[in-house]
């Protein structure tokens, strides 16, 4: 197993009425009512504490991601995070997990590609190149990407980005979108061919697609869950089946909510609250901006009117026992946790890239630190060793950190970071 | 170019489909009536045959081409079309393909647009411009809804003065029950305006300004005094712009003035195309 520690960066202040009193926690919130840029600069110097200190906990890597104009988690540059993480991190086996930088919404995407040799350099090679469509309310509502044009963009900057790393000549490339006469990245990324590539997504099967054909990690980003993503995660290994690929479990990424604590019961008490703010505000956005018309090509979006792949759960009915009880969340004591991961989420979705989210919502500082050396010291080391049996090789993580990572040194406490 | 033309029958309404773009873009292209050949250019909800459309056809030989994509089973053919021009060469094919060298255009919302971008590229086909509050401009003060992103509900108490009148009903099926009908409604319908907002996102202003002093047809603008969406004010963009145009406000209606009154709307449209 891979196991990371992921990150969104959310506004962990907002107002109790929130979701009453405001359209959404996307694209319209105002800036001027409910931020104030000192505390949001203690923000994201909490995030990059927190993740910090999961390097130093024993984490296999750390994740940043981009969204814009927004109070769910906003780091509209997962770069400028990650090159602190990466300098942050030097001398350790910890990957930098960008998931990632948004190919549509950077013109030209060779920057992406720069921006991500660049981390390889810095990193030493540790860096895990995470190429994600975007949401469509970060390229369609925030950036005016048409919607139409959403994947083909991608695609087109997929392309483009993985044969910058690559190519031996300066080539031209005369792209639909993109024109460059003359491509010739400075700098290259250590890693050869190029960083391992992680795909993420919401469960579009057009993305399950192309996953599989360039044969990178697919990385189901979910906040509801194993029980609900069991589904779609199937479906994922029909297609990765199908089309002649093996059943390596790394081939699958997921990323899980987490929260752990002595036992059950102090679990609830010292994270409830937390949880509930962020179903109910840090998902606080009109359903219809997660799919605008054209963003969905004609077949999936029969599919999805045909038959919705889950009548969606209105997360604002739904309170801490449900969150737990659906396993939206994981919660409780470390072996509570160890095991619905490993049967749940491991085993059931058949992933060897986990990603945990500790920091959720309003959660404090103190509070996430708790959260990720537990998680770290007591259920981490549980899990670390499940597919090693099996012979699986993750060919989609750093080379060099291959290897199961050492025992973490005794008597790191939280607080330390 | 090439183009093959189809004939079918469906009650007094023919139907054919029409391929341009060599062949990669097929338009389904509608007609009925007789006299002077008229073109309407449909909005970002999809062409159906309304009862507007109905009047139009007593005194003109009505043909209402589907804007690309939106023709039944050529779905992905929108691909083919990276932007406004595209469009325009596209419909510049059709009309050629049809064998009408000009016609009055008539268009309604995102179509009213496309009638006007064509008749400033090509000023000698239109001889008459019906525009029914047509897109084409952006005032900061005025911004326009963008319906691509309203929950269906919304978007019929936004296009519709009246939400309950029988346009609205016929545009929003019931949905309630497990209705196979109402489902590819709301397919048919959100495809449109994904496939006709390829060419106005995120703002549906794409440089009319620039374009729209080359029109030479006299035009009529309807605009339906309680519209919601377009407000009536951006008449004032058309008429400043084009050396003969009027305006004709329609109370009681919203942002689609010809269904929610087809017979005042058409009679004011027959009267000033027939002049």
């Amino acid at each position: 197993m891979k196991i990371s520690a992921f990150h969104l960066m959310p506004h962990r202040e907002l107002p109790a009425d929130f979701e009453r009193r405001y359209e959404s926690v996307w694209v319209t919130p105002p800036w001027w009512e409910l931020a104030d840029a000192r505390r949001v600069g203690q923000y994201y110097n909490w995030t990059l504490d927190e993740l910090s200190y999961a390097a130093k906990c024993g984490f296999d890597g750390v994740c940043t991601n981009e969204h814009h104009q927004n109070a769910y988690g906003f780091m509209p540059s997962p770069n400028l995070m990650g090159s602190v993480l990466a300098r942050a991190t030097n001398g350790t086996n910890v990957a930098i997990v960008q998931m990632g930088a948004t190919l549509p919404t950077s013109n030209p995407p060779l920057r992406v590609a720069e921006e991500y040799a660049m981390l390889d350099c810095i990193s030493g090679g540790r860096l895990v190149a995470g190429l994600p469509l975007g949401s469509p309310m970060d390229v369609n509502l925030c950036y005016g990407i048409t919607p139409m044009e959403h994947r083909e963009r991608y695609r087109e900057a997929f392309a483009l980005t993985l044969k910058a790393w690559q190519a031996r000549e300066i080539f031209s490339w005369n792209g639909r979108y993109f024109q460059l006469a003359t491509v010739n990245l400075w700098p290259r990324p250590i890693q050869e061919p190029h960083p391992p590539v992680w795909v993420p997504g919401s469960g579009s099967i057009s993305t399950f697609d192309f996953a599989v054909e360039h044969d990178v990690c697919y990385c189901f980003l979910s906040y509801s869950g194993a029980r609900s993503a069991k589904t779609m995660m199937d479906a994922y290994w029909r297609v990765v089946a199908e089309k002649g690929r093996d059943l390596n479990p790394y081939r699958a990424g997921f990323l899980q909510l987490v929260v752990v604590a002595e036992n059950d019961a102090r679990a609830e008490e010292k994270f409830a609250g937390h949880v509930e703010y962020f179903y109910h505000k840090c998902l606080h956005v009109p359903g219809v901006w997660f799919s605008p018309p054209g963003n969905q090509d004609y077949r999936s979006l029969v599919a999805t009117m045909a038959n919705p792949v889950r009548r969606a759960e209105n997360p604002k009915n739904l309170r801490y026992r449900d969150f737990v009880e659906k396993g939206y969340v994981i919660a409780g004591s470390p072996a509570t946790v160890r095991d619905r991961l490993k049967e749940e989420v491991i085993n059931g979705l058949h992933v060897g890239n986990l990603m945990v989210l500790l920091q959720i919502g309003s959660m404090p500082h103190e509070l996430a630190l708790e959260n990720i050396e537990l998680f770290g010291r007591e259920v981490l080391p549980g899990l670390r060793d499940f597919w090693d049996d099996a012979g699986w090789v993750n060919h989609w993580w750093p080379e060099r950190l291959r290897q199961p990572a050492a025992p973490v040194a005794a008597g790191l406490a939280a607080g330390g970071a | 170019m090439t183009a093959h033309v189809q004939t079918s029958r469906v009650s007094e309404t023919q139907e054919r489909t029409v391929s341009v773009w060599q062949d990669r873009v097929r338009i389904r292209v509608l007609s009925k009536g007789r006299g002077p050949a008229l073109v309407f250019f449909h909005g970002p909800w999809g062409l159906t045959w309304d009862p507007f459309l109905d009047e139009l056809a007593q005194s003109f030989s009505v043909l209402a081409p589907a804007h690309p994509g939106t023709t039944p089973d050529a779905h992905d053919d929108i691909y083919h079309l990276d932007g406004l021009w595209d469009l325009v060469l596209c419909y510049d094919e059709l009309l050629e393909a049809l064998g009408i060298r000009d016609a009055a255009f008539v268009g309604h919302s995102f179509g009213g647009m496309v009638a006007c971008e064509l008749a400033a590229a090509y000023p000698d086909r239109a001889r008459r411009l019906a525009l029914i509050a047509p897109l084409g401009f952006w005032r900061d003060p005025d911004r326009i809804i963008n319906w691509m992103l309203l929950e269906p509900g919304e978007l019929r108490r936004q296009i519709f003065r009246d939400p309950e009148c029988d346009a609205a009903r016929r545009m929003f099926p019931r949905s309630d029950e497990q209705d196979s009908s109402a489902t590819a409604a709301r397919v048919r319908m959100v495809w449109a305006m994904g496939t006709t907002g390829k060419f106005i996102w995120p703002i549906p202003d794409k440089g009319l300004k620039k374009r729209i002093h080359r029109v030479k047809a006299p035009t009529l603008l309807v605009w339906g005094k309680e519209d919601r969406l377009v407000p009536p004010v951006y008449a004032d963009e058309f008429v400043g712009r084009l050396s003969d145009a009027r305006v004709q406000t329609v109370a009681d209606t919203g942002h689609a003035p010809h269904l929610e009154q087809p017979a005042t709307v058409a009679r004011t449209v027959r009267e000033f195309l027939s002049q």
